[in-house]
């Protein structure tokens, strides 16, 4: 039986990860890569890195890191921020990232989904889409969640898997840092309009959170940053829990 | 020498990288001397099949595969390129497996995205593998079920995760992306004696 995917995120910024803390056996918790191997040891599934960096200038030093982790791990890894064309899509992946995450720039410009598809195929595009519940009805933000557009969410997420994405990626705005849970009813719409993987993301804080969302959407994957990176749930803890509750779990 | 064969699909970092990982060398190479000359050849491949075919038989490189002696593992595109016949691009293949590669059919999520058992294992690749190891896969085309099927895996309907035929093996999950599992196989395989 295929298995849900627990993925933990790590924010990047000038190659070091950002609040990563409180691992007592790990020399550096700042050291992408060694945080990384700590969490496949942990029995993660697949893992995402975020680069947060603001200059394009220290962005450069990306394709050199991602290099460094491609030879290092040996489980299935994104790369995701300040990804805007074609060009920089091809960077990340010839260093070695086995997919790239898009965003805004996905939005402005939803035909980069496309080239990158037709390149290295549907399974390399994540298209990370950010939402917010408005008073109409779900709607997509852009630049880190700055930005609305006023586009529907449901409409966006079934846009992207026509144009090639192979995977989405759902933050929920509201949601995101409460620990209160993930988005439900919207993680469930999109992965029920969609025939491609969801993975949910924003809100976890809790063991049953996770519970929650595989069984009462179709997602095919939970992301989380701040309660693994903390240590507040551990993720073989996570994992025993979830095997224990009937949700098939690596 | 382990070497890894060079053509138009992706993917072939990642195979290097996990085989120099379990401390062997290994070239990335589409010369025939040094194909030839190896003691195992990795045939990976992420792509698609119509035009990995097309780029094969241009340079003749679908004679030289199917000529090889030594032990051959191929991954992901690779097993579905050495079976007979692939939906997608509606494309004859090398013909090595009695099989042929379908799209699955629309009844759940595709691809096919994720940690998934293998069960039905019967070939040296998997000593030291349990019956319900999960492995990584992400493929939309599977192939059939024959009896060169060495392990089936089921998402929609079985179909084989793994086969083998003579001096060819070949998986369609990929054992350089499943962890201490795949770490497994993969040296498994590497340390087939000839």
């Amino acid at each position: 039986m295929l298995k849900k995917r627990i993925i933990p995120c790590l924010d990047i910024k000038d190659g070091r990860t950002v609040k990563g803390v409180n691992f007592i056996d790990i020399r550096d918790a700042g050291d992408p890569i060694e945080l990384a191997k700590r969490y496949i040891d942990e029995g993660a599934d697949e893992l995402v890195f975020l680069d947060i960096t603001a200059t394009i200038e220290k962005r450069k030093t990306l394709a050199e890191l991602v290099k460094r982790i491609a030879r290092e791990i040996n489980i299935p890894f994104t790369v995701g921020g300040g990804i805007n064309s074609l060009e920089d899509a091809k960077a990340v992946i010839h260093a070695g990232a086995d997919k790239v995450s898009i965003n805004s720039s996905a939005v402005k410009n939803p035909s980069l989904i496309t080239e990158i598809a037709n390149e290295f195929g549907a399974q390399c595009v994540v298209v990370a889409i950010d939402v917010k519940n408005e008073t109409d009805g779900w709607k997509v933000y852009v630049s880190g969640g700055k930005i609305p557009t006023g586009i529907d969410a449901v409409e966006w997420a079934v846009q992207a898997e026509e144009r090639g994405a192979g995977e989405i990626l759902l933050t929920s705005m509201n949601n995101d840092g409460t620990k209160s849970g993930f988005a439900i009813e919207i993680t469930d719409a999109i992965s029920k309009a969609v025939n491609i993987p969801v993975i949910a993301s924003g809100g976890a804080g809790e063991k049953v959170h996770f519970k929650e969302v595989f069984e009462q959407t179709k997602a095919s994957a939970a992301l989380a940053a701040s309660i693994f990176h903390f240590g507040e749930i551990p993720i073989p803890e996570l994992k025993i829990y979830l095997q224990q509750e009937n949700i098939p779990i690596r | 020498m382990i070497v890894i064969i060079k053509y138009n699909a992706g993917n072939i970092e990642s195979v290097k990288n996990a085989v120099e990982r379990l401390g062997f060398e290994c070239v990335v190479s589409d010369n025939k001397e040094e194909i030839l000359k190896a003691d195992k050849i990795i045939f990976p491949g992420v792509g698609e099949a119509g035009s990995a075919m097309k780029y094969l038989r241009e340079r003749k490189m679908d004679e030289l595969i199917l000529s090889l002696k030594q032990p051959v593992l191929g991954i992901c595109l690779g097993q579905q390129l050495m079976c007979k016949h692939s939906e997608e691009g509606d494309t004859a293949c090398l013909g090595i497996f009695d099989a042929s590669v379908k799209k699955f059919p629309p009844l759940d999520t595709v691809p096919h995205m994720g940690w998934n058992n293998l069960h039905a294992l019967k070939s040296p690749l998997f000593t030291g593998i349990g019956e319900n190891d999960d492995v990584y896969f992400v493929h939309s085309y599977y192939a059939e079920q024959t009896k060169e099927t060495i392990a089936l895996c089921d998402y929609i309907l079985p179909f084989s995760a793994a086969m083998q035929k003579d001096n060819f093996y070949a998986t369609q999950f990929h054992p350089e992306k499943s962890a201490g599992v795949g770490e497994k196989i993969l040296l498994n395989f590497l340390n087939i004696n000839r």
